[in-house]
């Protein structure tokens, strides 16, 4: 207690960004060339409208998603400074983070699985359509977007 | 300030997860790279995601300046932290601009869409979507022949901007189809209704965000220049400002990369 010089009780803990303002821009080129390759990948798909297959499409959405992951972690560690909290406090914050894998896993099978079963109901007989071969059931999962 | 900003979080996750859910529910959905392909000034000029580029870049150099804000906050500089917010705040006000603009050009922005047998003319709402699918030639101009004619019209001057709208309304309607380049003027279906939902209500939970945001980045500006922090002895509360102007900046990523870039 001794210790505490600061006027307010609530300083606990000092986090400072000591190398000063380097680390700061340094971040932000990062951070402007990861928008900046995201974009390319955009318009890549836009160029190429249509004639790249499915998979080469959800591949290069999958780098896209990871990059914006990417740019999410340096603007939590480094401009929001988590980076340099105490490890404890880092934790209550990002373990229940982590229940967003199964939130997205789950309502996005949902959502295609209500797609794959309108797309086989018929009204008239208010009947589901066999489930289709294993071939295109596969390419039932893979969404059009 | 972590706890408030972790529960926002799942705000906005949950509203990105029921969008993927509805987009992964439906066979069709509108191409961002057709939707948003408009530059103020830049008239119909097709620039896909330009503008959206540019909001991005506002709101990441908006971050910088925040966290140059804090950092000279760390070393009891007034003058350093109240030249950084006022950046930030620049940056608040340009970003909220910008989607200002963009809500109104999507709104107002009118496309040829086929609808009971007819085109319609809409604009991008909470009710209605004209980014469906493209029709071919022979449906276009099957739609055409049951067009009234206030629509056809408007059709014919989006060709003709020689001429003014009296004498296209003077004309008659055979006379106004032939006018009509149906190469030129893409006719589509209605898209899913969601899209503008969506788009409307997260944009905007978003831009409420941003708002509020400049809204405590000028009460902090106000704060600092009347000396409460200097006296108080250190500028904690520039730093949780900054947490939740990143955090607002952290929740664009991913809208960006939701609506505009998947």
């Amino acid at each position: 207690m001794e210790q505490h010089t600061h006027t307010s009780s609530e300083v606990t803990y000092h986090h400072e960004p000591a190398e000063g303002t380097k680390r700061i821009w340094k971040t932000f080129w990062l951070l402007l060339g990861i928008t900046l390759v995201e974009l390319a990948l955009g318009f890549l798909m836009y160029l190429t409208h249509g004639s790249l297959g499915t998979g080469i499409v959800l591949f290069l959405k999958g780098v896209i998603v990871i990059l914006s992951l990417a740019k999410a972690f340096y603007i939590v560690s480094i401009f929001m400074h988590l980076g340099d909290e105490l490890r404890n406090m880092i934790m209550t914050i990002v373990v229940p983070l982590t229940l967003f894998i199964w939130f997205i896993g789950a309502f996005l099978w949902d959502g295609n699985s209500y797609r794959s079963k309108r797309n086989r109901y018929n009204p008239t007989t208010e009947q589901f359509a066999p489930t289709p071969s294993i071939e295109k059931r596969d390419s039932g999962i893979v969404p059009r977007l | 300030m972590w706890y408030f900003l972790m529960s926002d979080a799942f705000t906005f996750g949950a509203f990105l997860i029921s969008y993927g859910t509805i987009r992964f529910s439906q066979n069709y959905w509108p191409n961002p790279n057709e939707v948003f392909n408009a530059f103020p000034g830049a008239g119909h000029a097709n620039l896909p995601l330009a503008f959206v580029s540019l909001m991005t870049f506002i709101l990441i150099m908006s971050s910088v300046t925040m966290v140059l804000a804090v950092h000279e906050g760390h070393h009891m500089n007034k003058k350093g932290v109240m030249k950084w917010l006022f950046w930030t705040i620049v940056g608040g006000f340009a970003f909220l601009a910008c989607q200002a603009w963009e809500w109104t050009h999507l709104i107002t922005g009118e496309h040829a869409v086929l609808a009971n047998g007819k085109i319609e003319l809409l604009g991008t709402t909470v009710t209605q979507n004209p980014w469906g699918t493209r029709l071919d030639a022979t449906q276009a101009s099957q739609a055409l022949l049951n067009t009234p004619h206030d629509i056809l019209v408007k059709l014919a001057g989006g060709h003709h901007h020689e001429m003014g709208h009296e004498q296209l309304a003077a004309m008659n309607d055979a006379q106004l189809r032939n006018m009509i380049d149906l190469t030129e003027t893409h006719v589509t279906t209605a898209g899913p209704v969601a899209f503008g939902g969506y788009f409307f209500g997260i944009t905007g939970f978003h831009g409420f965000h941003v708002f509020s945001g400049v809204c405590i980045n000028i009460i902090m500006l106000i704060m600092t220049s009347n000396n409460v922090f200097e006296k108080r002895g250190h500028y904690l509360m520039i730093e949780k400002a900054g947490l939740y102007w990143h955090f607002v900046d952290l929740v664009w990523v991913f809208v960006f990369l939701c609506f505009y870039l998947i």
